[in-house]
Parts: structure tokens; sequence; C-alpha cells
């Protein structure tokens, strides 16, 4: 806990949003109210929370791996409850990629009816989401990962699809059952500490050193970890998914699989690991041996939707099941990967629903099997398309592949047989991602699909920053790295010292993995 | 002059950047001329960087990137690409007589190729894109072929793969073309699983993915079948990339592309990246026998299956996909024996006159309006005079008649396979007769004989109009190529040993090379042995094929349908793969997972309607008042149980 900063920027990035959505409730009681004015003023709040992440991003110092621009305020203190927020090399990619989503959501994934609670909606939303990942008081994060439940729900039951109330009420209860098990959780972690030292706290660090028994331990690891599987989503926990992100409206579907996706494997990052590093290490297997079923079984099933959105929710449950991989492979590598991966699979996946979503304003429709030749007519959208199918797929050069290698490498080296399996994987996306493609933009056009508008310049607009992003951290995703790796790093010392394990040499040395060869083969 | 070698892959980006924002507004045929001056000057900075390497002394060619780059260049590399803990991939170039070679025929081909294009792709709606997506193509391969690291070479490989599936996707109105794109990539894509899996493989050895770095700690990978497993995986890779058993099936389907990919990405260059990624890590393959007799079998095997196959093709440009398939198999033949320069050696000739004869059958396929069938050929010396006399150097380097170049790259490797092993070379001299015979009957259908495509079809269609040769833009690239076929032989002639490719190439495998060390009279032997199977197989030829185009004895389904290659993969792999996917969406996704959540989800509503009469509400409130008050009261019990 090094930078403190006068300015409470945290504080601020959480509450600008709830502000913004108080505005818009405001606003929305004067009746005459243009809906575009609405939709602009929560262009500008999203804006502006994106400036002070950006803010924060370029004030973040590399040099350490805790947390920074911490402010803690006792607030209710009978309770040991705690306003307590930080952001660490974990959570600020987490929180950049939150700021810039709900700008393009709101901007790109407009809705034709009751602008004002939309865009109220999706500013608590926000909110949510971000207070979710900058606090370190485990109450406040329950809190913030509750709140998260609420708008969600609004957004799919009110401008959702065809089922949308019963992809509603799945959505909220599955998850809902899951945060009984972390309430309970968090509730017996601090009980264990108030304990073992007198004091009764929720604060994430200084719970890091909490002792449990061992079945205690597994069992909290497990309490905690069944919230956070069940919201990634990884398998076999994921069936609300493919309901509710096929059934929310585009701007819900970005947000559920693009934000509140990487909630789960935030969680797991941050609270099982950081608080049960030993039971994390001793179900690992299990947890890999679910990432990588859910990398090929979700592709699997990947290639045989019919309808664009599902087909999209299923490779999402294997892009999660390569962050978890990566986050139980305890390397270097494989963890940055796993961050890496969580931002970049956030960029695609949303990019993806915006462009279904574009398209189902088009065609109504979403069904592979109603589309056809779409290059031909729409050259651009087609191009941006290609773009994230191939990020997605893991091409070099964009970003997708620099994360799923990462995890890959990361892996083999400590759970090799693990990563060849989840190697297929990479083959498996290919497979339904260009037959999705082809079926949509290749062959023959039809009369329907000749009269398919391209991209308008203010779609293009709205899109190109994920498309400048995603090509930029293919080339270049050295700055990023440089800001997760010393949390990663910590974060492995810390298991590695509770448990005594060791990572391989090769994933952590410089230079002595090239100097040891040298003086064996001297001898 | 070595400061010029980062020009070459750069030069060709910035074609691609440039046409991908203003080419639609340049149009055609400036954004053809654009895209063919880039990779000229890409030609130009390799023929410079020659230059500057010749003149190093011969023991000190092999030059990293902190000695090559100019600008940008911070110490040692463009920059830092991927650095994670002891994880480190830089930007930089490996030059070397190995790389180099690559180079100057790459972006000479290329060259020649783009200029071809401007004539072959006039009219096309979707000219720029083209050469979009073949600039992306040059920047690709150059990016491979200079990369100082396993996983530079990657991104450029992966980079080839995408090009290549955009221009057999090219024409994507058409289902063939879509599904032709598709399969090649997810062949290739089979094969870049092994390279990733190779390159964990090594990583987790060596801690380090760089050429120089890998080899100066290959004894890391000694022991317990390591090094076998990871060229192994590097060889998958390789077949997916160039055509070889068992993923050799997409290359057919892939000349549904225009064709000069075809000459271009399908034939001269990337379809040769799997041998150069071999030769690249030779040193690996040194240290595993095993390896390397797999790589020799498959890559013979490959050989002689594909040249059979393309005896028994109808459509010119499939027959010139399998003789690349086959050629591809001698050069995998000769890495597998250790015979790392006569592989390059092929490679080099293959790709002037394989590029040739897909230029040819590009300018045939152009004069006929989009005819690709022999059978409606036939004659067509007399109306395609250049293109008759450039197809027919190219066939005479191909066939391996003394004295053109294919007879002393092939027998080049075939002298060295013998001395490894005489099974091998036998079934190598066998295809030799095999690829003389197709070539032959592929020339002789095409050229000679009754003017075909005057008649009306046996299936009824119209005859065709008079077939026009093309124009200079398409003629020139043909006539350069066609010298070089003839010619490009004598920069490895056998008995003579200053100068040639072998002393240029020799320091990159040094001892590594297998020397085969047959006395004169066996190596002559041997020659007349090559040369007299060439001539007969081209005179069996003649006299079948040059009257008669209608021989089904000679085009047996077996033959024709791929040896049943890709019905049998379809049988065992694809459709049992659709029936599973079916199986886990609708089966296990639908019914059991989800199944069991609705099911518990009903149950708690019927618990929930029976306490409706108390009070009034949403049947999920009261779950979560439940739920949250067990939580609660758990929560304090464990707590007192387990520490007190």
């Amino acid at each position: 806990m090094t930078a403190t900063h006068a300015f409470p920027f945290l504080t601020v990035l959480v509450l600008l949003p709830a502000g913004g959505a108080l505005g818009v409730v405001v606003l929305g009681a004067w009746r005459g109210l243009p809906r575009a004015v609405i939709e602009w003023f929560g262009i500008a709040v999203s804006l502006a929370t994106l400036g002070l992440a950006v803010a924060v991003a370029a004030l973040f110092a590399t040099t350490t791996g805790g947390f920074q621009f911490v402010s803690d305020h006792a607030w209710a203190t009978g309770l040991g409850v705690h306003w307590f927020l930080g952001i660490d090399g974990i959570s600020l990619f987490l929180v950049l990629l939150a700021a810039v989503l709900f700008p393009i959501v709101l901007a790109g994934a407009r809705t034709r009816t009751d602008a004002r609670s939309f865009v109220a909606w999706m500013l608590l939303l926000e909110c949510a989401c971000l207070g979710s990942f900058v606090s370190i008081d485990l109450i406040l994060f329950f809190l913030f990962f509750e709140l998260t439940l609420v708008p969600s729900y609004f957004i799919i039951s009110g401008w959702g699809y065809a089922r949308r109330a019963y992809a509603a009420v799945k959505f909220f209860v599955y998850t809902f059952l899951g945060s009984a098990f972390l309430l309970v959780g968090i509730l017996v972690v601090a009980f264990a500490h108030e304990h073992q030292t007198g004091v009764l706290t929720f604060s994430l660090p200084a719970l890091e050193h909490t002792r449990f028994s061992g079945a205690g331990g597994i069992l909290l690891f497990l309490a905690f970890t069944a919230a956070f599987a069940v919201k990634a989503p990884l398998f076999p926990f994921h069936t609300w998914s493919p309901d509710a992100y096929a059934e929310a409206p585009t701007g819900g579907s970005m947000v559920l699989a693009a934000v509140l996706a990487k909630l789960g494997t935030y969680g797991i990052l941050q609270f099982d690991l950081r608080l049960f590093p030993q039971p994390s290490v001793d179900l690992a297997p299990l947890l890999l041996t679910l990432a990588v079923i859910g990398i090929l079984y979700g592709a699997i099933v990947a290639c045989a939707q019919r309808d664009l959105k599902r087909l999209v929710a299923y490779s999402s449950l294997a892009q999660m099941g390569f962050v978890a991989l990566g986050i139980f492979a305890f390397t270097s590598q494989g963890m940055t990967g796993g961050v890496l991966l969580m931002l970049n699979h956030g960029l695609i996946t949303a990019a993806l629903f915006l462009l279904i979503g574009w398209i189902y304003e088009r065609r109504q429709t979403w069904q592979v099997s109603e589309l056809r030749g779409l290059q031909a007519p729409a050259p651009v959208m087609a191009g941006v398309f290609t773009v994230v199918m191939l990020a997605s797929i893991g091409l070099p050069g964009l970003n997708g592949f620099v994360s799923e290698f990462l995890v890959l490498s990361g892996t083999f080296l400590t759970h090799r047989w693990w990563a060849v399996v989840a190697t297929a994987g990479v083959v498996l996306a290919a497979i339904y991602l260009l037959w999705a493609y082809q079926q949509v933009f290749h062959g023959k056009v039809d009369l329907a699909s000749s009269r398919t508008r391209d991209l308008s310049w203010a779609e293009r607009v709205v899109i190109a920053p994920l498309i400048v992003v995603i090509v930029f951290l293919g080339v270049y995703p050295q700055p990023v790295l440089d800001r997760i790796t010393p949390t990663v790093n910590s974060l492995v010392a810390h298991v590695d010292a509770v448990t005594h394990t060791h990572e391989p040499p090769v994933a952590r040395a410089k230079v002595a993995v090239h100097a040891a060869p040298a003086r064996r083969s001297s001898t | 002059m070595l400061d010029a070698a980062f020009l070459m892959p750069l030069l060709p980006l910035v074609g691609f950047v440039v046409l991908v924002f203003f080419g639609r507004r340049v149009g055609e045929p400036v954004a053809g001329w654009i895209g063919t001056a880039t990779v000229a000057g890409s030609f130009v900075a390799a023929c410079v960087t020659l230059v500057g390497l010749a003149d190093q002394p011969s023991g000190a060619r092999t030059l990293t990137c902190s000695d090559t780059c100019a600008p940008g260049a911070s110490g040692h590399a463009f920059f830092d690409w991927i650095s994670v803990g002891g994880l480190h991939v830089k930007l930089a170039i490996l030059l070397d007589p190995l790389s180099m070679t690559m180079c100057m025929f790459v972006t000479g081909v290329s060259m020649l190729i783009h200029l071809y294009s401007i004539g072959y792709m006039k009219g096309d709606r979707d000219f720029t894109k083209f050469f979009v997506y073949m600039n992306a193509f040059v920047f690709s391969m150059l990016v491979l072929v200079m990369a100082n690291d396993l996983l530079v070479t990657f991104v450029g490989w992966e980079g080839v793969g995408v090009c290549s599936y955009w221009l057999i996707a090219f024409w994507f109105q058409r289902d063939s073309a879509a599904s032709a794109g598709k399969k090649a990539f997810i062949y290739n894509r089979i094969g870049d699983a092994g390279f990733l899996l190779a390159m964990f493989l090594i990583f987790s050895k060596t801690g380090t993915l760089t050429y120089l770095g890998v080899f100066a700690h290959r004894h890391l990978l000694v022991g317990g079948g390591t090094v076998t497993a990871a060229v192994l995986l590097l060889f998958l890779a390789a077949t997916g990339k160039s055509a070889q058993i068992p993923l050799f099936n997409w290359l057919p389907d892939a000349m549904e592309g225009p064709t000069p990919v075809s000459a271009l990405i399908h034939a001269a260059t990337m379809v040769t990246a799997g041998v150069y990624l071999l030769c690249r890590v030779s040193p690996l393959l040194a240290l595993s026998p095993d390896a390397m007799w797999v790589i020799a079998a498959i890559g013979g095997a490959t050989a002689f299956v594909a040249a059979t196959i393309a005896c028994a093709q109808q459509d010119i440009k499939k027959a010139l996909a399998f003789s690349t398939i086959s050629q591809i198999g001698y050069m995998v033949l000769a890495v597998g024996s250790g015979a790392y320069v006569a592989a390059i050696f092929l490679m080099v000739c293959h790709a002037f006159y394989k590029g040739l004869l897909f230029l040819g059958s590009g300018s045939v396929i152009h004069g006929m309006e989009t005819e690709q069938d022999m059978k409606r050929m036939g004659g067509l010396r007399r109306v395609m005079p250049w293109t008759y006399a450039t197809f027919l150097t190219a066939w005479l380097a191909l066939a391996a008649i003394p004295p053109f170049s294919g007879f002393w790259a092939k027998g080049d490797i075939l002298t060295n396979v013998y001395a490894k092993t005489l099974v091998l070379y036998a079934l190598g001299l066998l295809t030799a007769f095999f690829t003389s015979y197709y070539m032959s009957r592929i020339f002789f259908l095409t050229f000679t004989g009754r003017e075909r495509w005057a008649e009306e079809a046996p299936d009824g269609r119209p005859p065709h109009r008079r077939p026009h040769e093309p124009s200079w833009v398409m003629r020139a690239p043909l006539v350069v190529l066609s010298f070089f076929a003839l010619f490009a032989g004598t920069v490895d002639l056998p008995w003579v040993h200053v100068g040639t490719l072998a002393q240029w190439l020799g320091p990159v495998f040094g001892s590594r090379l297998f020397a085969a060390h047959e006395s004169v009279g066996e190596q002559v032997g041997l020659a007349v042995a090559d040369g007299v199977v060439a001539v007969v197989a081209a005179y069996v030829a003649w006299v079948l094929w040059r009257r008669s185009a209608d021989r089904p004895a000679l085009e047996p389904t077996f033959l024709q349908r791929v040896w049943y290659w890709d019905a049998f993969y379809d049988t065992l792999i694809g459709r049992p793969g659709q029936a599973i996917a079916r199986a886990c969406a609708v089966v296990v996704d639908g019914r059991l997972l989800d199944g069991a959540v609705n099911w518990t989800g009903r149950l708690v509503q019927s618990i929930g309607s029976g306490t409706r009469r108390i009070q009034t509400g949403f049947v999920r409130n009261y779950v979560v008042g439940i739920v949250v008050g067990m939580a609660a009261v758990l929560a304090f019990m464990l707590s007192r149980t387990w520490w007190s």
C-alpha cells in the first residue's frame, strides 16, 4: 500500500455513475425532455467515469504489487465494516474494461423503449461493477457484488427478448444462491479471524493471514468458489448463461458477458487465492479439470449452436475456462495470462455481442440459417467481424493470442497434461467461429441480404475503440503486462510461502536459467 | 548494407496499411501498382542485404537483430513483445544464409506474381482487397522467415495461414470457395496446436524460445523422449502448413482461390514454410534419429501418394496441387535424410517452376474464360504460343528431364536418400516415374492434340471461343520465371564446389548436414537412372495422351477420389464429431445440466406455492430470505464449533 493520493479517486469513480443514475431519474421527472438528452447525459457520465479510470491507470505505479489509491473509512464501526477501497494490477484493467465498455453500451446498444430507466439501470450497474472491483472490504465487496444483480435483472426482464422472464429469474436465483454460500463464507472467515486475533474486521489484507484447519479451509474455499464459479460461469454451473446472454438486450449481453462474468474469476483470484492459499493449491487439480472440461465442452456445444448469441455464450464458457486454467496453474505466466484474458475476453465478447445486436437490428434474427452472404452488401461490418472473430480464435497480432499463449505455456510448466488437452480448445474455437462466419457472411447474396445496410459512421465510431484496443494489445501488450505482473508475482509468492510450493524456475528466472545450463555443461 | 534487412517486411506492411485505408479510393489499377511496388522494394532490400551478408566471412554470417536493426532498435530488438516472469519474447530478426535464401525467392517470386495479378484480377469487384491480402501475406511470410524466435515465427506462420484463408475464400459468394478457405484454416490449426505444444515443451525445458538460445541449451531437451516429442510436434505443424500426410487434404481444395494465389501461396512460398521450419530447427532434429525416420517416411509416402493422385486429375489446377504436395514430400524426405541443402535446393527450383506452372495455367484459364478442365483444352500450342513456350520449360524442369533444374535438385535428394536407405530411395525413384508421367500428361492434354475447346463438350456445354494470350503484365513474369526454371539448377551442380548453394548454406547446418559419400561412379549411375526414368515416363505419357484425352482405365476412381482420404476423415471424425456436438448440446446441456437446474427451481416453486397462502409476494424473494437466514445461522454455528 504505497501511493496514496489526496484526491479520493476510487470513491469518486464508484459514486460518479451512481450519481449519474440519480441524475437520470431526476431529469426523467421532466416529462417533455427528448430521450436523446437523457441518452447523451448517460454517455457523458460514463465518459467522465472513463476519464477518471484512465487517470487512475496513468498514475498507477508499476513498482509494487500491493493495493494503490487506498481509501479507508470506518463505516459500520460496531460490525467492523469499512468503506475500504483499493486497486491493484489485477483489478486495474477490469476497472478500465468496465469504464470503456459502459459508454460503448450506452452509445451503441440503445433501446427503443423507456430510455430513462434503461440508462439509469445501466449507470447503477456500472457503479456496482466498479465498486466490486475496487472493494477490499469483504462485506463491501459482497454488497456491490449483490447490487449488480438488481439492475441486471431489470435490464433482462425489461428490455429482453421472447423468453426474458424465464431467463431473468433463472439468472437471478441461480447467482443469488451462489452468493448465499459466499455470505456464509465471509462471515465465517471474519469470525475465525476475530477468534484468532480478537479483532472483528472484513479487510482483505488483514484477513489474508487467517489460518484455517484443513477441512474448514476446504469448505470455506468451496463456499466462496460456488458463488464465483456460478458468476464466471465455470462448467457445470453455466446453464443460466446461454439463456441470460441470449434473452438480454444487446447492452445487457455485453455487460453480462464482458464485465459481470469477470466478477467470478476476479473473485477467485482476489479472495480465494489470498484467503485460502492451501485449499486453492490442494483443490487446483479439481478446478483445473473443470476448467479444461469447460474449454472443450463449451467449444463442442458451441459447434452445435444455430443461434449466434448462444454460440458466443458457449464460446465464453470456453474462454472463462482458460482464465481459470491460468489462475490455478500458479505460475507467473499462467496467472498473468488469466488476468489479461479477462480483459481481452471482455473486449472481444462485447464487440461480438454489439455486432450481433446490429445484425439483429437490420434483420430481426440471429439464427444462422436465416442469414447469408452479408459480406457483399456490408463489407465494413464483415471486416470488423473478421478482426473480432480472429482475435477470439487467438490469431497472433491480436489480443486474444497473447493471453491464450501465456495461459497455456504457464499451465504447461506445472500441469502439463491439462495444458495439452486444453490446447485442443484452440482448434475447436476456429471450427465454430469460422463456420458461423461462413454461414452469415459468405455465400450467395439473397434478396434480404442484399438490402442489409453496412455499418453507419456512428456505428463505426462506436466500435472503433474496441478494434483499436484489440489490435494494440495484440501488438504491444507489454504496458498492460508490466502492470499486472507485480501483483500476480506477489500473489504467487503469497501462495508459495503459505503452501511451501515453488514455481518452476523457468517461470520466474530472468538470467539464472541461462546461467544454469552453462554451468552444467562445463562440468 | 545489412541495415536494409528490416525494410523487407516493413515495406509490404506499409503497402498493406495504405491499401486498407486508401485502397478503395485509389482503385484499380493503382492499388495493384502500390502493392507491386512495395513488394518490389522489399526485393531490392533483399538484394542489398544479400550483398552485405555475402561480404561477411563465411563463418560470421549469422546475425541477430542487434547487428542488423536500424531505426527504433533499442539495443537488441525492435521492441519487447511479451515479457512475463522468465518468458521474454522480443521482436527481432535472425539473418543467416538460410533465411536470406528464403527472403530472396519469397520477395522475388512475390514481386512477379503481384505484377501478374494486376492483369489477372483486372475488373474484379474486389481488386483492391486482393492486393491488401497479398501484401499482408508477403509481410507475414517474411516475418515467418526472418524471425529470431519460435514464437515470432509462429506469428508469421499464423499470419500466412489467415491470408491463405482470405485468399482461398476470395470469391466468397461461391460456397465451394468459402468452404475451402475454412477447411484450409482448420487443417492448419490442427498443425498449429502442435507448434504451440512444441513451444510449451521447449520453453519448459530451456526457458527460452529464441532459436539460438534453444540451440545453445539443446542438451536440456535430451532424455525422456523430450526432443523427439518436440521435433514431432513441430513436424505436425509442418504437415499442416506444407500439406503432408495426414493433413494434406486442404491443399487441393485451396485451388478455389484465384490462380495467382495458388501460384504464390499454395505452390511457391507458404506451403514450403513447414520445410523451412524443419531446416531451421535442424540442431534439434539431429538429436532425434527416431523423429528423422518418421519425417523421412512421411515425406516419401506423401510424395508417392500425391504423385499417383496427380496422374488421374482432370482439373489442371488440382493436378498441379497434387504435384505440389508430392514435390514438398520430396523436400520433407530430404529433411528426414539430413539433406537440408538438397531440400532447400528443390524448394528454390520448385518455387520457380511451380510458380510458373500455376501462372501458365492461370493464363490458360484466363484465356479460356475460367475453364479448368483439361479435357476441354488441347492444341493450345497454336493459339497461346507464349504460354506454351514458358509452360514447356516448366514441364521439362518439373519432370526432371536432364539438364533442367528439377533434374539436379531431385537428383541431389535421391542421391542422399540412397545413402540413407534403399527402401525410401526405391519409393523416391518410383515417384519420379509418376512425376514425369503426370506432368507430361498435363502438358500434352493442354497444349497438344485436338483442339477440344472448339468442340461441344460430352455433357453438352457449348464450345469455347478462341482462347487468347494475356497482356504483357502477365506475360513478363512468365518469361522471367521460365528463365529460372531452366537454369536454377546451376546454383548447385554436383561437380562444382565453389560458390554453390551448398557452400553458402553449409555453415548453417554444419556437421549436421548428411554427407552422402558415394563414389563418382555411383553418383553418375544414380543420375543416369533418374534421367532414364524421367525420359521413359515422359515417353509413355506422350504415347498415351498425345492424341487421346479419353482413357478411363488410367483414371481409376480410387485415384480421382484421392485414395478416399476425405471420405475416410468424414466418416471417422467429421460425422461422429457433429453427432457428439449435438448430443452434448441437447442431452448433456439441455436435459442433464439445465434439467437439474430447472427441476430444483420447480421444487422450490412448489414449496413456495404451499406457503403462498400465508404470505403474498414473489417466490424468489422467499427463496432469498430462507437462504440468507440459513446462511447466518449456519455461519454462527460453524464459527462456534470449529474454533472453540
